[in-house]
């Protein structure tokens, strides 16, 4: 064994940074340019700027730009982890890194099968950025699966998968699994339709609503809070001592909890139905040379 | 005149959401419903406590979808409906 306890070299001084420098670039530009509000109030994504387009203008929000911090701040993360990664070299960071490959190497082989062994770059992938998305409205910065866009870019993306893996067997094949009972066929459209929104409306509303619970929650305890004790001299009056606690305890149900539950119940569901969707006795039956892969 | 339609609009959008908010019954007799026969299912066989925790929340998860809906509508309601309704009656008015 090699020099393995935790010699800290440049490059993953280098890493850690760009792990947390968008983190920190994304407060800064949160706290120069939204404006000063009085009291608490509930809005969707900031508006950043306009870019002219024939259609309709282009924007830019508080979403993409959160997104693409926490796509930088993933990338350093990943990079960080796997650097200069050998065999027989036992560093924690090494461990963490092959426990996290290993584990979503293991779910997507338990949940979808050995024919979708591919998948679970992309499961985790998903995991990972929808998981870090929730986590950023602990640093005080907009999380972007509280804007519907967001959840319904990924719930596209899994309604392509879907699709795709609906026709590997020809479109007469797709097409008949929507008369499966033929009765049904209206049913069976509209459920297959609902699928992605259904998945993008679970995400949102599962974030959104922990942030509109927490804000209505500490803008009631700021205020029952000036009612019993505003009478008080000084600092003790003006100071909303209620609101200390109870929204902490909130906010580690609503952002911590509820976020990474969400998180692994979209890629439970691309999973399910991705695996759900594709017709392997059929397809089998009709590639026998693939079906020892 | 128009102070009292736009105060109706207003109002009728705050009452709106809360009927929709009824909703949260279901998933919640739902859920309620799916949580207590894991502990069920637990008791009986202490030893698949992993298993059934996964698919208790996965089930949860499903059965939320319908409050879920409720409440998009309700946050629509309370957002975004007024200011289009709004919007409306005042071209209608012609103002």
């Amino acid at each position: 064994m090699k020099k393995s306890n935790g010699q800290f070299k440049f490059v993953d001084c280098l890493l850690i940074l760009m792990m947390l420098l968008p983190i920190a670039a994304g407060i800064l530009l949160k706290v120069l340019t939204t404006p000063q509000k009085e009291g608490i109030v509930i809005e969707g994504a900031m508006i950043y700027c306009k870019i002219p387009f024939p259609v309709m203008p282009i924007l830019i929000t508080e979403t993409q730009v959160n997104s693409w911090l926490i796509i930088i701040s993933i990338i350093g993360l990943a990079l960080y982890l796997t650097h200069g990664i050998r065999a027989g070299v036992e560093t924690k960071r090494q461990y963490l890194a092959e426990w996290i490959v290993e584990s979503c190497q293991k779910m997507v082989g338990s949940n979808m099968g050995g024919y979708f062994a591919g998948f679970a770059p992309f499961i985790t992938a998903m995991l990972g950025l929808s998981a870090f998305s929730s986590l950023m409205s602990l640093t005080g910065l907009f999380p972007p699966t509280s804007d519907l866009n967001t959840t319904a870019g990924w719930a596209v993306l899994t309604f392509i998968l879907i699709t795709y893996y609906k026709m590997k067997c020809g479109p007469l094949v797709y097409l008949k699994s929507f008369a499966d009972p033929p009765a049904l066929t209206p049913l069976n459209i509209i459920s297959e339709v609902a699928t992605p929104i259904s998945m993008a409306f679970r995400h949102y509303g599962n974030v959104l609503s922990g942030s509109v619970i927490s804000v209505l929650v500490a803008a009631g305890l700021g205020g029952l809070s000036q009612t019993l004790l505003g009478k008080l001299p000084g600092f003790f009056g003006e100071f909303p001592f209620l609101r200390i606690g109870l929204p902490a305890v909130l906010s580690v149900y609503f952002d911590v909890f509820s976020g990474l539950l969400q998180a692994y119940i979209f890629a439970m569901l691309t999973m399910l139905y991705v695996a759900g969707a594709f017709p392997e006795e059929e397809y089998f039956k009709r590639h026998p040379k693939k079906g020892n892969a | 005149m128009l102070e009292l339609a736009i105060g109706i609009i207003l109002g009728a959008c705050a009452l709106g959401a809360g009927m929709a908010m009824i909703a949260g019954i279901g998933p919640g007799i739902g859920e309620g419903n799916a949580v207590a026969k894991a502990c069920e299912a637990i008791g009986r066989q202490p030893e698949c406590r992993s298993q059934v925790t996964t698919t208790m929340l996965m089930g949860c998860a499903v059965a939320e979808t319908t409050g879920l809906y409720a409440l998009v509508i309700a946050i629509l309601l309370i957002f975004v409906a007024p200011g289009r309704l709004v919007d409306i009656l005042l071209n209608a008015v012609g103002k």
